[in-house]
C-alpha cells in the first residue's frame, strides 16, 4: 500500500503542524476501489442513459442523434400518461396504508411481552421473503374460483371478487400485497422512534387521567412524526419503483390497468428494445421520484412552520 | 393482578395476534399449498391440512436437473456480488467515516432512488458489447448495484460509532493506516460486517429484475426460474408452491435467526436496494 503515503494538499498542511494534525488524508486508498466500482456501475450508467435518451437507439439498427424528441414523444404518449396515473394511485395507497398499520404495529411491539423478539422476526418475514415467491402464492390466493381469499370473503358473506383479474380491482389488490409486504419496514422505523421517546410526558398524562387514544394522539404521534416522515419517504421511493410483485402477478394487466411507469419502462426497453425512448422514460421517472420527494419535504416544512406559528 | 391489568394484558395479546397473523397465515398457507396434491389444491371449500401430504412436490422440484443448476447460479451470483461488495465496501465505509466525507453519501442516496431498470439499459448494452451475455458475470456485476451501497452505508454508520482512541494509539506506536484498519478497526467492526453481509445476501438473493433481462436459459437465478415456472406451469400449484418455498426458505430462516442484526441494519439505513 505505497499509495498510503501519497501526498495531497491536506498532507502538506499537516507537515506544517505535525503534532496537531494526526490524521492526514491518507484514507483515500480505502475509498478508491469502491469509487471505481461506483463510477462503473452507478455513475457511468447514469451518464450513458442521459446520452442514450437523446438518441434514436434501437437494438439492431444504427443510432442517430435526435435531441429532445424522445422527451417530446413522451408528452404525447397516452400509455405513458396513463402509467403515471396508475403509479400515483398505487404509490399514495402504498404509502398511507403501511404507515397506518405500521404505526399501530410499532406501538404494540413497543410493549413488553413474552416472545417479542421471535414474533418480531415473524412479523418482518414478508418484507425479507423473495418477492417473486410471495407473488406466486398471492396469485394463487387471488384466483377467483380456487383462491382462498374468495373463500374467506364468503365466510363473512361478501360476494366473490375478481381481484387482480379485473381492471377496477387490480390496483387495490396489488396494494394489498404491497401493504402486507412493507408494513414491517414502517413498523421498524417507528419502533426506533418510540424507543427514543422520554417517559416523563407519559407519566404526567397518566396522572392527568388521559385515555389511551389521547396519549397516542397528543404525545406519541407528535414525537414520532419525524420517523413517520422518514418512513413515508422511504415507502414512497420504494412504492413508485415497485416492480417484482406487479410484474410477477399481473405483468401490468389486465390490459394495461396496472401498468406503472416502471413496468412500461420495462416493456419499452426490453420487449420492444427501444432503448433510446426507454432511457428518456428512465430519466423522467427519476426526476418524478425526486420531485415527489421534494414535495414531501416541502409539505413537512410547511407543517413544521404552522406548528411553530400555532405555538405548538 | 388487578382486573384492569388483566384486561390490558388480554387486549395486548389480541393486538399482537391481529398484527402477526397475516404473516403467519400466509406462510402456513404457502406450506399447505406446497404439500397438497392437485385434488386438494382444487378443492372447495379449501383444505388446510390435507389427509395425505404430497412430499412428491418437493422431490420433483429438487430432482429436476435445472433446479440444481439455478440454485448454484443463485449461489454464485449472490456469493460473488456479496464478497466483492464486502471487499470494496468495508474499507470504503471506513475511509468515508474517518474522513467524515458525508457528502459522498449522496451517491448512495442516488443509487437508492434510481429504479433498478435504469441501470439495466446501459449495462445491458455494455455486456452485449463485451460479449459477456450468457455467462454469470453480468449478473454478478449488476448485483453490485444492490450490494455495494448496502455495505458502504452500513459500514459508514458502524465505523462512526467505533472508538477512535485505540486507532490513534496504534498510529502513535508507528502502525500504518492499513495496519490500523486491518488489526484494530476491522476486528471491532465484525458485528457491523455481519449486518452488512446478511442484508446484502438477502437483497441480492431476492433480486429478480436484473435476472429477467440478463439471464439466459442456463444462467437463471432462482427467482427468475420460479417466475418462468409460473408461465409454463400455471395449473400445478403444488410443485409451484414447493419451488417458491424452497427459493425463499434460506431468506426466511436467516430472518428468524438473525432478526436482531437485520432489525439493526434496516433501522440504521433502511437500505433495500434495486
Amino acid at each position: 500500500m505505497s499509495a498510503l503515503t501519497q501526498s495531497t494538499p491536506r498532507a502538506a498542511q499537516s507537515d506544517a503542524a505535525p503534532e496537531k494534525e494526526l490524521r492526514p488524508p491518507s484514507y483515500w486508498p480505502f475509498v478508491v476501489p469502491a469509487l471505481v466500482v461506483v463510477l462503473a456501475i452507478i455513475i457511468f450508467p447514469w451518464v450513458f442513459t442521459i446520452w442514450m435518451s437523446l438518441n434514436e437507439w434501437k437494438v439492431g439498427s444504427p443510432t442517430t442523434f435526435v435531441g429532445f424528441s424522445n422527451y417530446l414523444r413522451l408528452t404525447g404518449d397516452p400509455r405513458f400518461i396513463e402509467a403515471i396515473g396508475h403509479t400515483l394511485v398505487y404509490t399514495v395507497l402504498s404509502v398511507v396504508l403501511p404507515l397506518v398499520f405500521g404505526t399501530f404495529a410499532a406501538v404494540v411491539f413497543h410493549q413488553k411481552f413474552a416472545g417479542r423478539g421471535f414474533l418480531r422476526g415473524i412479523f418482518i418475514m414478508p418484507m425479507m421473503a423473495t418477492p417473486v415467491a410471495i407473488a406466486l402464492v398471492w396469485t394463487m390466493m387471488f384466483h377467483p374460483q380456487l383462491g382462498v381469499l374468495n373463500y374467506l370473503l364468503s365466510l363473512v358473506g361478501i360476494p366473490a371478487q375478481l381481484w387482480v383479474f379485473h381492471p377496477a380491482t387490480v390496483i387495490p389488490s396489488l396494494v394489498l400485497v404491497e401493504t402486507w409486504q412493507w408494513t414491517p419496514l414502517v413498523m421498524l422505523i417507528v419502533l426506533g422512534g418510540l424507543a427514543a421517546i422520554p417517559t416523563e410526558p407519559y407519566e404526567s398524562a397518566q396522572i392527568d387521567g388521559a385515555s389511551l387514544w389521547q396519549v397516542f394522539r397528543f404525545i406519541t404521534l407528535p414525537l414520532i412524526m419525524p420517523f413517520l416522515f422518514i418512513a413515508g419517504m422511504i415507502r414512497m421511493i420504494d412504492a413508485v419503483k415497485s416492480f417484482d410483485v406487479i410484474f410477477a402477478i399481473t405483468q401490468g394487466g389486465p390490459g394495461s390497468a396496472s401498468e406503472t411507469i416502471n413496468l412500461y419502462l420495462y416493456s419499452v426497453a426490453f420487449v420492444y428494445y427501444d432503448l433510446g425512448y426507454g432511457s428518456a422514460i428512465a430519466v423522467v421517472f427519476f426526476l418524478l421520484i425526486v420531485l415527489l420527494a421534494a414535495v414531501m419535504l416541502y409539505a413537512r416544512q410547511r407543517m413544521l412552520w404552522t406548528e411553530i406559528a400555532r405555538g405548538a | 393482578m388487578t382486573p384492569k391489568q388483566i384486561v390490558g394484558k388480554i387486549s395486548l395479546w389480541f393486538a399482537v395476534l391481529v398484527i402477526v397473523s397475516p404473516a403467519i397465515l400466509f406462510f402456513l398457507w404457502m406450506l399447505s399449498l406446497s404439500l397438497k396434491f392437485e385434488v386438494d389444491n382444487a378443492a372447495y371449500p379449501p383444505v388446510f391440512i390435507p389427509e395425505h401430504f404430497a412430499w412428491k412436490n418437493y422431490v420433483d422440484v429438487l430432482a429436476s436437473n435445472r433446479f440444481v443448476t439455478y440454485f448454484f447460479n443463485s449461489l454464485i451470483v449472490t456469493g460473488g456480488a456479496t464478497t466483492l461488495a464486502l471487499i470494496v465496501g468495508v474499507p470504503a465505509g471506513y475511509g468515508i467515516a474517518r474522513m467524515a466525507a458525508h457528502k459522498s453519501a449522496i451517491v448512495i442516496l442516488i443509487a437508492r432512488i434510481t429504479p433498478g431498470l435504469s441501470y439495466l439499459i446501459p449495462l445491458f448494452l455494455l455486456f452485449q458489447w463485451l460479449g459477456l451475455l450468457g455467462t454469470l458475470v453480468p449478473q454478478i456485476i449488476i448485483h453490485l448495484v444492490v450490494t455495494v451501497p448496502i455495505v458502504i452505508w452500513i459500514m459508514i454508520g458502524y465505523f462512526e460509532t467505533t472508538p477512535l482512541e485505540l486507532e490513534e494509539a496504534a498510529l502513535i506506536d508507528g502502525a500504518t493506516r492499513w495496519q490500523v484498519f486491518r488489526h484494530v478497526a476491522l476486528p471491532i467492526a465484525k458485528p457491523g460486517i455481519a449486518v452488512a453481509f446478511i442484508l446484502a445476501v438477502i437483497f441480492s438473493w431476492n433480486n429478480f429484475v436484473f435476472g429477467i433481462v440478463l439471464a439466459g436459459r442456463e444462467t437463471r437465478t432462482l427467482p427468475v426460474a420460479v417466475y418462468n415456472m409460473i408461465s409454463f406451469d400455471q395449473l400445478s400449484w403444488g410443485p409451484l408452491a414447493a419451488a417458491a418455498l424452497i427459493v425463499t426458505l434460506p431468506v426466511l430462516l436467516l430472518t428468524v435467526f438473525a432478526q436482531r442484526q437485520i432489525v439493526a441494519g434496516l433501522t440504521a439505513g433502511a437500505v433495500k436496494g434495486g
